[in-house]
């Protein structure tokens, strides 16, 4: 079947079967950045966004995007970098198979959210697994980057 | 040496891969498989333990995108370990590529290749088998000497005496003792015995075990995968498969953590296989199921530790007994065990005697392997346990009975010359050792004076702190070899090669700082590349903490002969002698000549006496300092539910000069949460018939940011004279002291101690119910 989406700003018609997932059909036209650590929506390393809001791509059928906005890293570059700024200043980034998926929620977490608790950025980070860091420098680097973004907002 | 002048070692400095993971590039294993590659996919064994009577995969080969089946009755049939591990192998030679018998819920039955996976899944599911089903052994306690023998065949073996007897299920033992231990004991006014159990923790790293192949223009095999010894795999695959060592090359790119898991073969020899039989790619990639139930987990062990000491608090004897469960196969059985003692023990070097040993049984549970930790975590829990319970019948404080009695700098233990990995050990002094230092202030940052043994914070809540102390090594003396080449660049810039396995660690980050360090420039001067058999020189790969220690002392060798070749070009283009030259790491000055480093690099690649610069160095350790370290945790406990909640972890460690302060904390704090979650909530459940039902993360649960609060970590100032500018490893140190700090603190905090892992809610409040009810009688 044919489904129609918005993939980064630019309109995509893939060719899928009816049982395929986002994640595979987005590897398969060479998404790479959609990296599949689990398969059952446990692990939160394949997150993209649909229309802004993050979802685990190897649990949503692609039928299911038709006509929606998705969003892969590839879109949110020079974010990423800076988030990565942050990540690495903290030593919170190892084998880094989970920061894809942590740079799209802290994206979609800065847009949801003006100033959020620490409850509220953990509740909203407890998705994405990640098994190097023992996350505690990577909530100082999520803390820290927040900060910035909210003074540039304030200017 | 000192590290007051260092300007790159020691210094803050950015993971040099992290930007372009957090961007999404094409950098791991799957990213790298051909695309159209062929899928491969395994057919698992529903059984505990059978033998295949017959297997009929025609119709399966007879379905229109079929390419390949391969089953025991047409791969090679060598025996050999996936282990990983150096040569000679110290773990039983024991496991076929594919076999007519089957030992666990998981293993290996037949190898689908189609052209997609849809097509490769159907297939599984037409291969006709017909199993003749034993009785399996699925309680470790029960399987030595069991009627039930799990590896009856012929052709397997040990590559020196280990005490591998499989007709008695023992893949491996082992005895030592120190002085007398009975009458040791015997001697002694206190002698207590505690025994514990710790689970199959799993590896759980992000991303599953996967590789790809194909053939290159040479018709040579070339694997990308996700591996932590890309040499070692080299040498098994080839050899099992019967092929020219040449013949094989191994690509590892960046590699999703591994912990230990991906030390071993899972995907290589399918991918090798299939592509070798049809000329064609070929890609296997893990599911998540798979790597829970079909790759590796840590040893569960069962471990007793009598202690005898003195009024005074002097401990005089330890005598350790050990029984561990390897599952199906032999990968690591001995080394880990080994671990047990003999990075545990001597944390306690003044004692009269010591005794350890035991034995590692096969049973029909998903194998065990190489695991962060290694052994030392599963005895760390255990002795550190027991010293408090020594401790409360001393009256002495936890604190006051480990600084009597604890490894000291400039002390040793009689340990390290008995027991190695495998094989005898090494005597060595400790040149650092500032374990005193991190527990001291380990108790000063948790502040346990005010809050030990417990505070009643709340009508039904109580806060209380636990801790223990751990040593770990830094790789395997005479054993680990690691090298790096440099080679000088036409503007002045570096290109390092070395066989150092990064799996997320930041080994390459740690390497180009040690490089950058010695020929005084800055990290974005020298570019490294790693691990891939064909274009890196040889190291033994990323285990046994080794990477830093081995292979940043191989590449600063390496560094240290480029400085010296490039002052002997400078001497010679300046007409100079070589003393008389100074280098600043970009100028080479005599006097009132000088040269500029880029300069010199331009000039013998393009105008005068041409040839390039390049040098390779390795090494390998005649010791392997231990870094140390003491963990305290504080914990919140509703006595009402039994359920707790982390407050904070302090972490004081001992690891010599940190090479990279904030990737060395990454290392310290992703082990204290790896390690919290095999004491908290990590359970591995096994239904009746063998299955493992935790394999997936809604049922095997890691911790996540939830779950993590607060992480104190500090480094002691301290220096080795063996390391790297001073570094020892840090790699695994960190998830030794968890299971037993926090047990202690949950005695602390309602009395009870809990003595199988993990330790949860439910076994908290049976064990507060349990003393309720005795008391009450």
């Amino acid at each position: 079947m044919e489904v129609t989406f918005i993939l980064n700003h630019i309109k995509v018609t893939y060719n899928v079967r009816p049982d395929e997932y986002l994640a595979e059909s987005l590897r398969e036209h060479g998404i790479l950045s959609v990296r599949v650590g689990c398969d059952e929506s446990t692990c939160g390393s394949c997150t993209v966004l649909i229309d802004e809001k993050p979802a685990m791509s190897c649990s949503v059928l692609t039928a299911q995007v038709e006509g929606k906005h998705v969003t892969t890293v590839e879109d949110i570059q020079d974010e990423a970098n800076l988030i990565a700024d942050y990540f690495s200043d903290e030593g919170a980034d190892q084998c880094g198979f989970c920061l894809v998926g942590f740079a799209l929620v802290i994206h979609a977490l800065c847009r949801e959210y003006e100033d959020p608790t620490d409850e509220e950025i953990k509740n909203y980070l407890v998705g994405n697994l990640c098994r190097c860091s023992g996350y505690n420098a990577q909530f100082i680097a999520v803390k820290k980057y927040l900060a910035e973004v909210k003074k540039h907002v304030k200017k | 040496m000192s590290k007051s002048n260092l300007k790159v070692v020691n210094n803050k400095t950015r993971s040099v891969d992290g930007h372009a993971e957090m961007m999404g590039r094409p950098l791991y294993t799957d990213d790298y498989a051909p695309h159209g590659s062929l899928v491969c996919r395994m057919l698992r064994s529903p059984h505990a333990f059978a033998h295949i009577k017959n297997i009929d995969t025609s119709k399966a080969e007879a379905l229109n995108g079929v390419k390949c089946v391969l089953t025991y009755k047409n791969v090679p049939h060598v025996a050999m370990s996936r282990a990983g591990q150096a040569a000679p192998s110290p773990s039983p030679i024991d496991k076929f590529i594919l076999d007519e018998y089957v030992r666990y819920v998981g293993d290996e039955v037949a190898c689908v290749a189609a052209i997609n996976e849809r097509i490769a899944e159907d297939a599984l599911k037409l291969i006709e088998v017909e199993y003749e089903v034993f009785e399996p052994v699925l309680d470790y306690k029960k399987a030595f000497q069991n009627k039930t023998v799990i590896h009856p065949e012929e052709g397997i073996s040990q590559a020196f005496e280990m005490g591998f007897r499989p007709k008695d299920n023992v893949a491996a033992s082992y005895e030592m003792q120190v002085g007398d231990v009975e009458s040791a004991l015997k001697k002694c006014e206190v002698v207590i015995e505690h025994t514990a159990e710790s689970q199959a923790q799993a590896h759980a790293m992000m991303e599953p075990h996967c590789s790809n192949a194909r053939l290159d223009d040479h018709n040579r095999l070339v694997i990308y995968t996700c591996t932590q010894t890309p040499f070692h795999m080299r040498r098994i695959l080839a050899k099992t498969l019967g092929m020219p060592l040449n013949g094989v090359r191994i690509v590892k790119p960046r590699v999703g953590g591994g912990f230990g898991g991906k030390q071993a073969f899972h995907c290589e020899f399918f991918v090798a296989l299939v592509t070798l039989r049809t000329g064609l790619p070929s890609k296997m990639v893990y599911s998540r199921e798979e790597v829970f139930g079909a790759s590796y987990t840590r040893h569960p062990m069962c471990i007793t530790m009598k202690i005898g000491a003195d009024k005074d608090g002097t401990i005089r004897a330890i005598d350790c007994r050990a029984l561990s469960d390897t599952g199906a196969y032999g990968e690591h059985a001995l080394t880990v065990f080994m671990i047990v003692g003999s990075k545990v023990l001597p944390l306690y070097n003044k004692v009269d005697a010591v005794r350890f040993g035991g034995r590692v049984v096969y049973t029909n549970h998903v194998p065990a392997g190489a695991y962060r930790g290694y052994g030392a975590i599963q005895g760390n829990y255990v002795l550190e346990s027991a010293i408090d319970i020594l401790a409360e019948k001393l009256h002495m404080s936890p604190i006051e009975l480990r600084l009597k009695n604890s490894m000291k700098e400039k002390e040793t233990s009689p340990i390290f010359e008995i027991m190695g990995e495998g094989t005898k050990g090494t005597p060595m002094i400790m040149e650092s050792c500032k374990l005193p230092y991190c527990i001291t202030r380990g108790a000063e940052l948790i502040d346990w004076d005010k809050k030990y043994p417990r505070i009643q914070v709340g009508p039904h809540t109580i806060r209380s702190v636990g801790m223990a102390i751990a040593m770990q090594g830094s790789g395997i003396p005479y054993m680990d070899m690691g090298s790096s080449s440099i080679k000088l660049n036409d503007d002045g810039s570096y290109m390092v090669t070395s066989g150092a396995t990064d799996i997320g660690q930041g080994s390459d980050t740690v390497i180009t700082q040690i490089v950058a360090e010695e020929l005084m420039t800055s990290v974005d001067r020298v570019t490294i590349y790693s691990s891939d058999t064909d274009l890196t020189p040889f190291d033994v790969g990323a285990y046994a903490s080794s990477t830093t220690y081995v292979s940043g002392n191989a590449a600063l060798r390496a560094a240290q002969k480029m400085k010296a070749r490039l002052i002997r070009e400078a001497a010679a283009i300046l007409e100079v002698k070589e003393d008389d030259i100074d280098f600043d790491g970009k100028v080479f000055v005599a006097g009132d000549k000088s040269i500029k480093l880029a300069d010199l690099a331009s000039r013998i690649t393009y105008s005068k006496d041409m040839h390039q610069v390049a040098v390779t160095e390795s090494f390998f350790g005649r010791v392997s300092p231990p870094p140390f370290m003491a963990g305290y945790v504080e914990v919140e406990v509703d006595t009402e539910t039994g359920e707790y909640q982390l407050v904070n972890y302090v972490s004081v460690v001992d690891c010599g000069t940190t090479i990279n302060p904030m990737l060395a904390r990454g290392q310290v704090e992703g082990g204290i949460v790896q390690g919290y979650g095999m004491a908290s909530c990590e359970s591995v459940i096994y239904n009746k018939t063998g299955k493992l039902l935790t394999n997936n993360f809604s049922t095997y649960h890691i911790p996540t940011h939830k779950e993590i609060n607060k992480l104190t970590t500090e480094f002691a100032d301290s220096y080795d004279p063996t390391g790297p500018f001073g570094a020892k490893s840090v790699g695994e140190i960190g998830i030794d002291t968890p299971p037993a700090a926090l047990c202690n603190a949950i005695y602390n905090a309602v009395g009870v101690r809990i003595n199988d892992l993990p330790i949860t809610p439910e076994k908290i409040l049976t064990a507060m119910k349990e003393k309720e009810e005795k008391k009450e009688q």
